[in-house]
């Protein structure tokens, strides 16, 4: 049975990361090049964590499953990067860093790594501008930062809205530097279908070449998931197409804890659906809502062009709820207010499921042309988009789903409970509770693959320096490798009539109507019935045209669909046994008389850790307890 | 709207390849040219043919996946627009589009679609860094850039690295793909120092794989869905010169 450890340093938590580094064991320099690291998933988190293993000298196998680590989701982020450099002068620390971020997460995080990934976010802008990342800077050269909901202070570093292309851009260029030198070996367009455990230990994986659809072996001395998140299950999101949870749900079955998987941030601003065959939903950065103003009309059904309605009929909801933080309040706040404002029957455009966010009142205070140095590529953006000009008319936004804060468990070294098996970045639970504030995760991502991993790993790695290269030709290997295939040929061989799409259409539907925004316990139980309907349907009925030996992207969506189907299983289970309201985690059963989000910390003050235990076993819950000996817990509240 | 496709099939690298026509009815203005060829995909799979292989992920402009030659032009009609940008309004109903993938040596089709831009990596690998490791980095604000170069230096970063330069240019040539590297780079002090070296490796490097000279004709600036100035390439030759010395 598997038994959780975290494995939190002892010591005052502002210096646990520190003591830590100095009693953890290392690898000499002459040793590490004997040692083999597996990195699946180069986005930030990845191609960092590759850059900084190949300087340190391990010999990196990373793979991606796009062509170019360049393209991974990292690409997308917008709005910034956190770090508590306190260059405003207005208060920051990485104490209060530390504490938004749990205070955001709604209570729901373990300390010591949440203290952790801020104590490193210094270092990570650092890294990123000795890198050469292009972050805006002000009139005397210095660095610029704005602020991001959730807080207040300005400690988010950026890129106008193309950030995280930036940051991505600065640890690949890492990453290719180690490839020159031949530290990184890069195998792009790869999907990892399977670990590969050997006595208890990750010593490998299974991967299917996209271009040929030749099932490949690998081995290492240990396995680093840097996977991403699996928004996508709600096949509208703001997530790449390809984004899945594949990589992850293989670690999983093999014993890999999974945990808050019900963990999903709805971003309250993303584009509405416009069409039937919308492939995704397009995020307008959070950062809007320094300067825009959500609102929707007082008088429901009111179908006027937003500018013929006057100032008196338009109710600023986020202002006149929130009156502190306004329209900064963290996104899940957003996200539900909006929803509930269309529920209400007070939604716009031609579905009732959009609201307003509106700049006319920016634009006449701080000129067009701020506004446009401030959001010139968004606006352009929505532009094409929409063919509305956001200059002269608001935008119209709704909430998508964005970011897991659930993943696969880790302990205080990044280590899932696989031994040798890690994850960071998204892929992982760690560092963001029940909610994620913005500009979080490039920062938890470049913490992690920069100055986290790379020093956590070494202690694993310690004991493996006598153990040689390994074959990839063991029972452990056969057997991966036999799961690999057996999934591939039951998919193609299926003979099904229903395209992989319209069954993911129908998967997320599900997923979002009763594991979304707001959840309840008839729903819950009801979408596990139609989850289970839906899974036997699927494998009955799928239909997956062409070969498996060539490139067939009808055959990697269904390899997708399928994990998400069981993933999805998960998530509902988690929501249901979890009976309290917390961040992004919203139990109809369970709100304050306002209508807030209202935990119960004397019964749910837990990570809920899953554990597979075959496919129709069904999983065990295991329960991490958090301490808070550092923050006073209060309720979260942004009024 | 009814509209009439001309799609290039070419089952594998090896396979010779040629077009296929298809006529679909049920666009609605509102898809994006990809949700469109979606539709297409979903009604071949349910005819029991193959879907046509495309590249692209993110969907909104920013990865730099999709890669379709559409009426002749890469990335089609609209300006500083991705494939995955445009829209089926700039398309009238009735009409042919013809959607290729990119044509370049340098750039072999895998399937369909989708072709192997691999160079690219391989050009960035010869320089297209700072030779920074973690750990080493000075205090972020100990190196004041000035505004203006820091926002031309975001203007040329933000190339996504999609192709659509070579695949516009007669010549073939890379040169504004390599120029939005090195131009970032120098504008930074914190490039500076491998200045040198950066741009005569990578232009080598782009030489050696078979990409064109630059020969002014500015096809590359004008498809370039990130908006990127040719005049980044006379600042790659004022560094190409500088390097000489
Ligand atoms: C639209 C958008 C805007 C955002 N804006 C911000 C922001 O402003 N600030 C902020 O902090 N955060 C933002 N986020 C969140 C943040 O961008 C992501 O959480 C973060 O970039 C994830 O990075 P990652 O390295 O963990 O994974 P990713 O960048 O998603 O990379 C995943 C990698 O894993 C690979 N991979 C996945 N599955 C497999 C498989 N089965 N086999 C092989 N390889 C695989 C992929 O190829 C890729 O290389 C935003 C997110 C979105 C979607
Ligand atoms: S799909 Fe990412 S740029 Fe078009």
């Amino acid at each position: 049975m598997t038994k959780l450890d975290a494995r939190i340093p002892s010591g005052p938590l502002a210096d646990k990361w520190s003591s830590h580094k100095e009693s953890i064991r290392l690898v000499n320099p002459a040793n590490r090049t004997k040692l083999d690291i597996i990195l699946v998933g180069t986005g930030l988190a990845g191609a960092a964590a590759a850059s900084t293993l190949g300087e340190l000298g391990y010999n990196v196998k990373a793979f991606c499953f796009q062509d170019t680590p360049r393209r991974a989701h990292s690409v997308a982020a917008q709005g910034g990067i956190n770090a508590a450099k306190n260059y405003k002068n207005d208060g920051d620390s990485v104490y209060r860093l530390f504490y938004d971020l749990i205070k955001g997460g709604d209570y729901r995080a373990r300390e010591a790594n949440v203290y952790r990934a801020a104590e490193v976010s210094n270092q990570s802008i650092d890294q990123l501008v000795a890198a050469g990342v292009p972050f805006a800077r002000d009139y005397s050269g210095y660095l610029d930062n704005r602020s991001f909901g959730g807080v207040q202070v300005s400690r988010t570093f950026y890129s106008r809205g193309i950030t995280g292309q930036q940051c991505l851009l600065g640890a690949y260029s890492g990453l290719i530097r180690q490839m020159a030198k031949g530290k990184v070996t890069m195998y792009p367009r790869r999907d990892m279908l399977e670990v590969v455990v050997v006595d208890g230990e990750a010593r490998g994986i299974i991967t299917r070449n996209l271009v040929t659809g030749e099932i490949e072996r690998h081995s290492g001395h240990a396995v680093v998931l840097a996977t991403g998140g699996y928004g996508t299950i709600y096949y509208l999101a703001t997530l790449a197409v390809g984004s899945n949870a594949t990589a992850a749900w293989a670690a999983h079955r093999k014993g890999a804890l999974f945990a808050n998987p019900s963990f999903v941030q709805i971003h309250p601003t993303s584009l509405p659906q416009l069409n039937d065959y919308q492939a995704k939903l397009t995020l307008m950065s959070e950062s809007l809502r320094n300067d825009g103003r959500i609102w929707v009309p007082k008088a429901k059904g009111d179908k006027r062009p937003p500018n013929t309605i006057p100032e008196g009929e338009r109710d600023y909801y986020l202002e006149r709820r929130y009156p502190a933080f306004g329209n900064l309040v963290p996104r899940d706040v957003a996200s539900r207010a909006a929803k509930e404002r269309c529920d209400a029957g007070y939604g716009v455009g031609e579905t009732g499921l959009s609201v307003y966010l509106d700049f006319s009142g920016a634009i006449e205070k701080q000129g067009k042309k701020a506004i446009e140095a401030k959001y010139g590529n968004l606006f352009e953006m929505y532009h094409k988009l929409t063919g509305s000009d956001p200059y002269r008319e608001p935008m119209r936004i709704y909430p998508a789903g964005h970011y897991t804060m659930g993943g696969l468990w880790v302990d205080y070294n990044l280590m899932t409970t696989v031994r040798g098996l890690f994850s960071i970045g998204e892929s992982n639970f760690s560092d963001h509770g029940a909610n994620r504030l913005g500009a979080g995760s490039l920062m938890q991502c470049a913490g992690d693959g920069y100055f986290i991993l790379p020093v956590t790993i070494g202690d694993y790695l310690s004991d493996k320096i006598k153990e040689p290269r390994m074959p990839v030709d063991g029972p452990d290997f056969d057997a991966a490798e036999k799961d690999a295939r057996d999934k591939l040929d039951r998919l193609m061989g299926s003979g099904g009539k229903q395209t992989v799409t319209s069954l993911h259409k129908r998967l997320g539907r599900i997923m979002w109507d009763d594991c979304g925004m707001v959840r309840d316990g008839g729903g819950l139980a009801n979408a596990l019935g139609a989850l289970a309907d839906l899974k036997e349907e699927f494998w009955r009925d799928v239909k997956v045209p062409g070969r498996q030996d060539q490139l067939n992207q009808e055959l990697e969506k269904a390899v997708r669909v399928a994990d998400f189907l069981e993933l999805g299983e998960l998530m509902c289970r988690d929501a249901l046994d979890r009976k309290e309201s917390c961040g992004a985690h919203f139990r109809e059963e369970s709100q304050t008389p306002e209508g807030e989000a209202l935990r119960i910390d004397e019964e749910y003050s837990y990570v809920a850790a899953w554990e597979y235990q075959g496919e129709d076993a069904g999983h065990k819950l295991h329960k991490e307890p958090l301490v808070f000996e550092n923050v006073e817990i209060k309720e979260r509240s942004y009024k | 709207m009814k509209m009439k496709l001309k799609i290039w099939r070419q089952a594998s690298a090896e396979d010779k390849g040629g077009f296929v026509v298809y006529d679909l009815d049920g666009v609605s203005q509102e898809m994006s040219l990809l949700e469109m060829l979606d539709y297409l995909n979903t009604t071949l799979i349910e005819r029991g043919e193959e879907p046509v292989a495309f590249d692209h992920d993110c969907r909104e402009g920013i990865c730099g996946c999709c890669s379709l030659f559409v009426n002749g032009r890469p990335h089609g009609p609209a300006k500083d627009t991705t494939t995955c940008e445009l829209r089926m309004t700039k398309f009238a109903e009735g009409s042919t589009i013809v959607i290729e993938p990119w044509r370049s040596r340098v750039f072999p089709v895998v399937r369909d679609l989708i072709v192997d831009r691999s160079s690219f990596d391989e050009i960035l690998q010869a320089g297209g860094f700072i030779s920074a490791n973690a750990g080493a980095a000075p205090e972020a604000n100990s190196l004041p850039v000035s505004r203006d170069n820091a926002e031309e230096a975001i203007d040329t970063a933000a190339c996504i690295g999609c192709g659509a330069c070579v695949a516009a240019c007669p010549n073939g040539s890379a040169m504004l793909f390599v120029a939005s590297k090195v131009s970032q780079l120098a504008l930074l002090p914190q490039g500076r120092l491998e200045a040198k070296q950066r741009v005569r490796d990578m232009v080598a490097k782009a030489d050696e794989l078979g990409f064109g000279s630059c020969g002014n004709m500015g096809a590359c600036e004008a498809e370039c869905p990130k908006g990127i100035k040719i005049a980044h390439i006379a600042r790659l030759n004022r560094e190409f010169v500088r390097a000489a010395f």
